[in-house]
């Protein structure tokens, strides 16, 4: 298995071709020239960062390293659930459900497909460990934010209907039946598109990485499907967990439509 | 055979209401626009936080869970919202002498809701409510998008429900010769409270 390597030249030749898109976007007046230079500048230096990041942790191997850039990448993921929101739970709830659902299913998946499926030793291998919650994280996070943007959205859009039904004597979670169902298909639709079109359409990601890092394309498949499965049941039970925790704290003890929790 | 009691309820503008509706007792309700009828209303129902308290009988707002309390004392808004896509699929049975007693098709329950008139929504809504067998009744100007006709119509259907279950009512209305038609009472909203009116007929 050998790489060919890559030097930082060769990336500046990538570069020009997002320089020479913005500079196209820029006299077609499209107005996005800006922001694509931007995004293309959080990659480098990001990218950059983590990789010094994991160079250093990976050299020092420690539970407790591994385990606190863990919870880093679980808060930055929470934040960034809250940005996605178009309404969000006012003091902090949106944060904090967000945060709680991913932690007790990408945390909980990586670590029992760690121990239980790759059981590499020890069992938190950052080589193992930090990539697998990454993207464990990355879609759960994706599939959290998008189902608490639909249930919050539906319920305020949809006033009338849930308070009618209330007024008709139905319990709040009948009332949100019809919107929490909405909102998990709306978390899931992304990692059922995924793995249907996984292959056919699209070569997934990490197993592009690991073919191009010379791995035999058999393993790298058999890892893809690994981790197909565990997004799958990671963004799932985030999903499920953050509607029934946010469709909860749309109502209060009385089973009022409290919309004063929501902040646009 | 219950009657229902607020006291000293306060929500919004209006401050420290008590009032008693008995058995069969319909209670005319006016107010200019923005007084606070239908917030009034909703407290009743216990879909907005409030101060003081509703009893029906002996059972107090808070001895039950929300829904059950709101099973009971049903509120009809004045604007009704429809979620599934045909009529009848928002009853649990099809009671069709209701429809004929209120002037609609006997055809209704089949009906995309898509379209309703707003008439025929407003009666579709009271029959809805009215299914669920409620043991007191709000309603928000339940004849508000009703030609005349229709309107005498359903004040003598809704009427003949009220004495026949025995349903303490608040009824919201703007018009005074259906106040004098259906009211055994009439308040009117003055400034932060309720002042009951002489009755002309």
């Amino acid at each position: 298995m050998n790489v060919i390597e890559l030097s930082w030249w060769q990336l500046a030749l990538a570069a020009l071709l997002v320089i020479a898109l913005a500079a196209c976007t820029f006299f077609a007046r499209l107005g996005v020239g800006k922001s694509l230079l931007i995004a293309a500048a959080r990659t480098a230096i990001q990218l950059a960062l983590v990789g010094l990041v994991l160079e250093a942790l990976f050299s020092v191997g420690s539970l407790h390293w591994v385990a606190l850039m863990g919870i880093g990448m679980l808060l930055l993921a929470g934040r960034e659930v809250v940005a996605r929101q178009k309404y969000n739970l006012r003091g902090g709830w949106g944060f904090g459900i967000g945060t709680l659902s991913m932690f007790i299913s990408a945390f909980a998946v990586t670590v029992l497909t760690l121990v239980a499926v790759i059981s590499p030793t020890p069992w938190y291998t950052p080589q193992y460990a930090i990539p697998l919650l990454g993207m464990l994280l990355g879609n759960t996070m994706t599939g959290v934010s998008l189902s608490l943007d639909r249930l919050t959205e539906s319920a305020r859009r949809s006033r009338a209907v849930i308070e009618n039904r209330l007024m008709l004597g139905e319990t709040a979670q009948q009332a949100l039946s019809e919107f929490r169902r909405d909102a998990m298909r709306a978390g899931l639709t992304p990692i059922i598109n995924a793995m249907a079109a996984a292959g056919i359409v699209s070569l997934p990601g990490m197993m592009t990485g690991q073919i191009l890092a010379g791995t035999s394309p058999a393993l790298a498949v058999k890892y893809q499907i690994l981790i197909m499965f565990t997004i799958a049941a990671g963004t799932g039970f985030g999903t499920f967990a953050a509607v029934a925790l946010c469709a909860r704290r749309l109502f209060d003890g009385r089973e009022r439509l409290r919309l004063d929790r929501l902040r646009s | 055979m219950a009657t229902l009691t607020l006291k000293s309820l306060a929500i919004g503008g209006l401050k420290s209401i008590d009032l008693q509706v008995a058995a069969g007792e319909i209670v005319c309700l006016s107010g200019a626009s923005g007084s606070g009828k239908s917030r009034l209303l909703r407290a009743i129902a216990d879909l907005d936080r409030h101060s003081g308290n509703v009893h029906l009988g002996d059972t107090s707002q808070s001895d039950v869970p929300g829904h059950s309390w709101r099973g009971m004392v049903m509120l009809v808004p004045a604007e009704s919202a429809w979620w599934y896509d045909t009529v009848g699929e928002h009853f649990s049975e099809h009671p069709e002498e209701t429809l004929q007693q209120l002037g609609l098709d006997a055809d209704a329950f089949n009906w995309p809701v898509a379209r309703l008139s707003s008439g025929e929504k407003q009666r579709l809504a009271l029959a809805r409510a009215l299914a669920r067998k409620p043991a007191a009744l709000l309603l928000d100007e339940p004849t508000a998008n009703l030609d005349k006709d229709s309107t005498e119509r359903v004040e003598s259907w809704l009427r003949d429900r009220i004495r026949q279950q025995q349903l303490p009512t608040i009824w919201v209305a703007h018009h005074e010769d259906q106040i004098a038609r259906v009211a055994d009472r009439h308040f009117h909203i003055v400034d932060n409270g309720i002042e009951e009116q002489e009755m002309t007929a």
